[in-house]
């Protein structure tokens, strides 16, 4: 126990906190470099998950994506990217985190669109909706908690990822930790692991609070009972699914 | 030989390995020994990771149905766990198991936990109630119902998360390099820091593949553990 001890009292040192390589400055790069990913992350794939699943095409890809995702290692794309012409620039990490914000939430779009109740589908053309009224007025609505399942999975995992570019020098509070193992500095790297997971389980609690706040049918769902488990920001695991292969 | 020639006129013989070229069959010949040690690190490690991490969660899953106010309690912490970035992980286990493969393992086991147990959950909440009822009227109980009956309706959904866990350990274990125990990992952190793009490919790849060949071990074992699926799965 005296290790993660030591950690706090290196954490709660203000001289830790200040200057170029202290706290606060790893914490803004951290914030700032995940914020920019999840929000690109997003904007790539929520319009084309929104499409396949409306059109009802391209499950295999939608699905497979995620599979596919995990199969590659977070480092192996870091260490790649970084030989690359790109080298040591901000963008290094960031296209890395945008490329593993991506499948889970096309993959949690895809499949909320495609869960979305057939017959609430049927009675909105009945009633003369035409695409993008039935996008926007009921397919969106009802697929809400799902995609923002994805999105808080998404942003869990690049926050995540956001601690490895320390590996290629990128920036964020990773850094904290990787040069705590170069000088061998234990404290350091406790403390440094400390704050890392602190802003994980922080990030996780702000996302499931925004996936519930943002969900349009939230008070039918109360009274409906607790929210499926892959609702919550899991990964969406089927028995049928054929993984990568 | 030429009196004024360069004294290093026998220069480099021009092979992919002076080029840096990414992808090199020189590297893999001549590094075959490094890069089978890293596997077989890799491999061990993963195996070590999914299979306790399966007993774990099996242990945890069963109580969880068994008593009523674990369950969240389970489902929580493993979500939380979950959360954590791996380079943090297995920072903080550092104090408790040092530079060592068991930082790695149990960083790897508490991270499969989330799955798993959430896959056996559901492949055993899924077998129907009739059929549990039928299996206690011929006189199953206790271990035997859940080893005779339940746990094999469950397989289907329980290789499910087992593939996912496996899939996901064999990537996050080249995170273990941080702690010098990353297999593959470990190629990857050398070729990074002395600029040689062979070895990052080549290490990548093979962690790719491994992935895949565990994936299709698995789907194999899947289908020969449920012979009466195999009609109804393409």
């Amino acid at each position: 126990m005296n290790g993660l001890l030591d950690g706090l009292t290196w954490l709660f040192d203000p001289d830790n906190w200040s200057g170029p390589t202290g706290v606060a400055t790893r914490l803004v790069e951290h914030l700032w470099i995940s914020g920019v990913s999840v929000l690109l992350a997003c904007a790539v794939a929520l319009p084309v998950g929104l499409w396949l699943g409306h059109m009802g095409r391209g499950g295999t890809l939608a699905i497979n994506i995620s599979n596919i995702g995990r199969a590659v290692p977070t480092f192996a794309i870091l260490a790649m990217l970084y030989m690359t012409p790109l080298g040591l620039s901000n963008w290094t990490t960031i296209i890395a985190l945008v490329l593993f914000g991506i499948p889970p939430i096309l993959t949690n779009t895809y499949v909320g669109m495609r869960e979305v109740d057939r017959d609430a589908v049927e009675a909105a053309r009945g009633m003369g909706m035409n695409g993008t009224q039935l996008l926007r007025g009921v397919e969106l609505p009802l697929a809400t908690p799902l995609i923002m399942g994805g999105v808080r999975l998404a942003t869990v995992q690049i926050v995540a990822t956001a601690t490895l570019a320390a590996v290629i020098s990128g920036p964020g509070l990773g850094r904290i930790i990787t040069s705590g193992f170069g000088r061998q500095d234990v404290p350091q790297i406790i403390g440094g692991a400390i704050i890392v997971c602190v802003l994980a389980l922080v990030v996780e609690g702000l996302m499931a609070w925004l996936q519930r706040a943002v969900d349009p049918m939230r008070g039918a769902r109360r009274r409906r009972g607790p929210l499926p488990d892959r609702d919550r920001g899991m990964p969406v695991i089927r028995d049928e699914v054929v993984s990568g292969a | 030989m030429a009196l004024f020639g360069p004294a290093h006129d026998a220069t480099l013989a021009d092979n992919c390995l002076v080029r840096n070229d990414w992808v090199c069959g020189e590297y893999v010949r001549t590094r075959r020994d490094d890069i089978t040690e890293a596997l077989g690190q890799h491999v061990t490690i993963t195996v070590l990771s999914v299979v306790i991490g399966f007993a774990v969660a099996l242990v945890l899953a069963v109580l969880a149905r068994r008593v009523g106010w674990l369950r969240g309690a389970i489902l929580g912490t493993s979500t939380a766990l979950y959360t954590l970035p791996s380079l943090a992980m297995f920072s903080l286990l550092l104090p408790f198991t040092g530079i060592s493969a068991t930082t790695v393992v149990i960083g790897l086991v508490l991270y499969s936990l989330t799955i798993l147990v959430r896959g056996i959950l559901a492949g055993l909440d899924a077998v129907p109630g009739d059929v549990r009822e039928a299996a206690v009227g011929m006189g199953y109980d206790g271990f035997r119902l859940l080893r005779k009956v339940e746990l094999p309706l469950a397989v289907p959904a329980i290789f499910a998360s087992l593939r996912v866990a496996t899939v996901s350990t064999i990537a996050l274990t080249t995170v273990g390099m941080i702690v010098n125990h990353g297999g593959l990992g470990n190629l990857i952190n050398r070729g990074l820091s002395s600029n040689f793009h062979a070895e990052v490919l080549t290490a990548s790849v093979l962690c790719v593949v491994l992935a895949l060949i565990a994936d299709g071990l698995l789907l194999g074992l899947q289908r020969a553990l449920t012979p009466w699926r195999r009609t109804v799965t393409a």
